[in-house]
């Protein structure tokens, strides 16, 4: 039995103007001691898709899914008093944002007190030791003199030191991190992924790291997840990830970074921009940025082949040539691929 | 060399007062510490660095938005003399350009783009007429691949790589030759930054425009460089031609830094040279050398001086000369080799 198994989750907002699908038909199963990562430019519903996991959405979101649970638990059944007891405690979440994150009025040591509190309890005393302990344990320099700093106190690097502390002060089985390091340095970012990768070793708790730094991906995560505008579109190991992408989008992605894209003049570029709320596309929801695109492509949706264990959501997954007679019988021949796509063609109409 | 630069700074130096509050003495923050160098028609210099390294601030003293505190700053053939508070000469100010890190905020909500377009000519170019402004304005937009039906709307109605481009077409209304790009693209998307980042290309070929690239993204910053000046604490540690920079980085903290960022290869070893605790505070600087106390090279000879930046091997200097500023430069090399080797 995986630790967290999600099936079929949509996450539906009501606005203004009609229904806003955010995330529609993600599967996630992940198992003890994993560590993935979720990956996808802004929009493709990466958080909303773990903020649903977790609850925090607000009222107006929609949340379905064939299944959803978390060691066995259906987090749909519980109650919320119920669940308010798996979340913070076994399944846990840092974000983005460390200097927000954390409660400008109170202490770094009343703060993380409060998670054990509400967990797991014990007495005044155990708790400010356990506290310490923690500190030290995400590598604050002097603890017993920290514990008593307020965040503005703390740099950026610090203050998401504190959020880690504070989310692995009760055991969690699962931790979430929502671009843990998005808003740090370079250099700080080298030791917060360092201290969550060897956290997570020593612990045996499972991974899941929200970003859209390709970099970051290839180094830290086992298992990939790639998005983009709600929908999954890939799922693979990291190494073959990199070396085979299956959709069209993850290999336009690939080839637009800086450091994959050699010696030539220009770099490849995907042309357009994500849809919004009111120019999605029929079809496959990738069909106008594609270069591989058909008229079958603009008309029906993709299904991701039942065989394939990546689940790419495309008509003409990439490398399947390799793997003999896997088109769908009813699509039509996919077209030769070309060369290059005009850089200059962002326009919308 | 005999091209001829378009901009020369030499010693350049910002320092700014903070006033000292009931309980705290005033403070001078050395944001800018002697930075040279020099930017030829058609070329990329970088400057890279974390937050607070001084790479805003050395914006702006080139944007003359602030004049430096001391060191010397020219522009085409002109000497730029500037005194606290005073605007700088309208044909200097014509000459460079900035464009800003966000473009969410950097555009005027409640204008067109055409007027946003039209502005600059407004003040610059008394003469020019109506007609002749507008239609300047719709070249420029077909320039940075907008459609022409785009100029009458507002930013609002653009999605963030069409709003950089349009932050770009404002930049070039006035045919400026130097262009500042304070992380241009690093409020983009992956997709939509390497639209940006071909366009900044094709316009820099087209115009022979010199480029200040400002940024912390290493592999953009490997692309599309020329020179690099690497940064820490609000002095360059590092300067040269990129591609060597970028091969054989040799001051500590490059090393780090190059390190210290992730690779979109899973099948890249992991080595890093790790750095120890963050930035000093630029209220309380340390005494020597600013890298000293993260250093895995320090020692005493560190604290005791600030190195300056100095050629690398005591070669005759010319513009491809590395220029690093650190005491142990043989041993940083040398640690180098050894963890390639």
């Amino acid at each position: 039995m995986a630790l967290l198994d999600i099936e079929g989750l949509s996450v539906r907002f009501q606005t203004s103007s009609g229904l806003f699908t955010a995330v529609e038909d993600v599967d996630i199963r992940v198992d003890r001691g994993e560590v993935w990562s979720i990956v996808g430019e802004s929009g493709s519903g990466k958080s909303v898709s773990m903020l649903a996991t977790m609850g925090l959405l607000p009222w107006t979101a929609q949340v379905t899914a064939n299944r959803l649970e978390f060691d066995g638990q259906d987090l749909q059944r519980l109650s919320s008093r119920q669940r308010r007891r798996i979340v913070g405690g076994e399944m846990s979440m840092i974000f983005q944002e460390p200097m927000t994150s954390l409660n400008p009025c109170f202490t770094v040591g009343t703060q993380i007190d409060e998670m054990i509190k509400q967990h797991k309890g014990g007495s005044r005393k155990e708790r400010h030791e356990r506290a310490l302990e923690l500190l030290a344990q995400v590598g604050i320099p002097d603890p017993a003199r920290r514990i008593k700093a307020y965040p503005h106190q703390l740099s950026g690097g610090m203050s998401q030191r504190v959020m880690i502390a504070m989310a692995i002060s009760c055991d969690p089985r699962l931790l979430i991190a929502d671009e843990p390091t998005t808003a740090l340095d370079v250099t700080i970012q080298a030791q917060i992924l360092e201290l969550l990768l060897k956290l997570q070793e020593e612990t045996g708790m499972a991974l899941i790291l929200i970003t859209h730094d390709m970099g970051v991906v290839a180094e830290t995560a086992k298992h990939v997840i790639v998005q983009y505008a709600g929908r999954q579109v890939e799922k693979q190991e990291v190494k073959s990830l990199f070396a085979n992408p299956r959709h069209p989008y993850t290999e336009a992605l690939l080839s637009a970074l800086p450091e994959r894209a050699g010696d030539k003049d220009r770099l490849p570029t995907i042309p357009g921009v994500v849809p919004g709320q009111h120019d999605r596309p029929t079809g496959c929801l990738f069909n106008p940025r594609c270069q591989y695109a058909t008229d079958h492509c603009h008309e029906v949706e993709p299904v991701a082949a039942p065989d394939d264990p990546a689940r790419t959501l495309c008509h003409y997954p990439l490398g399947e040539a390799d793997a003999a007679g896997a088109t769908p019988d009813d699509a039509p021949n996919p077209p030769p691929r070309p060369e290059s796509t005009d850089h200059r063609s962002e326009v919308r109409p | 060399m005999s091209r001829e630069a378009v901009l020369r700074a030499s010693h350049l130096t910002r320092h700014y007062q903070i006033k000292g509050g009931p309980f705290s003495k005033p403070a001078t923050v050395k944001a800018l510490n002697e930075a040279s160098f020099e930017l030829f028609p058609g070329q990329t210099l970088a400057v890279v660095g974390e937050s607070g390294c001084g790479k805003s601030t050395l914006a702006r003293v080139l944007t003359m938005i602030e004049p430096p505190t001391s060191g010397e700053l020219s522009i085409g053939k002109h000497q730029v003399s500037l005194k606290e508070g005073q605007r700088p000469p309208a044909e200097l100010r014509r000459e460079v350009q900035i464009i800003f890190q966000n473009p969410y905020g950097s555009l005027n909500p409640r204008k067109t783009v055409a007027t946003m377009l039209e502005e600059p000519l407004k003040l610059n170019r008394k003469e020019m007429g109506a007609a002749e402004r507008r239609k300047k304005a719709l070249e420029m937009i077909e320039k940075v691949g907008l459609r022409p039906e785009h100029a009458d709307r507002y930013p609002h109605m653009f999605s963030g790589g069409q709003r950089q481009r349009i932050a770009i077409a404002r930049a070039l209304m006035l045919n400026p030759k130097i262009l500042v790009l304070d992380e241009p693209v690093s409020a983009l998307d992956l997709s939509i930054q390497a639209q940006v980042l071909n366009l900044l290309a094709d316009l820099q070929e087209e115009f022979g425009l010199a480029y200040v690239f400002i940024s912390h993204d290493l592999s953009v910053v490997r692309r599309i460089a020329d020179d690099v000046i690497v940064m820490y604490f609000g002095q360059p540690v590092e300067t040269g031609p990129a591609e060597e920079v970028f091969t054989t980085p040799r001051h500590p903290y490059t090393q780090a830094l190059f390190s210290a960022t992730p690779v979109a290869d899973p099948n890249r070893s992991r080595q890093r040279v790790k750095l120890k605790g963050e930035p000093p505070s630029p209220l309380n600087p340390p005494p020597g050398c600013p890298f000293a106390p993260r250093c895995h090279l320090a020692t005493d000879a560190c604290t005791r001086a600030d190195p300056p930046l100095e050629p690398v091997g005591g070669e005759a200097a010319d513009d491809k000369t590395v220029k690093v500023a650190c005491i142990h430069v043989e041993r940083s090399i040398a640690a180098l080799e050894t963890a390639s080797a």
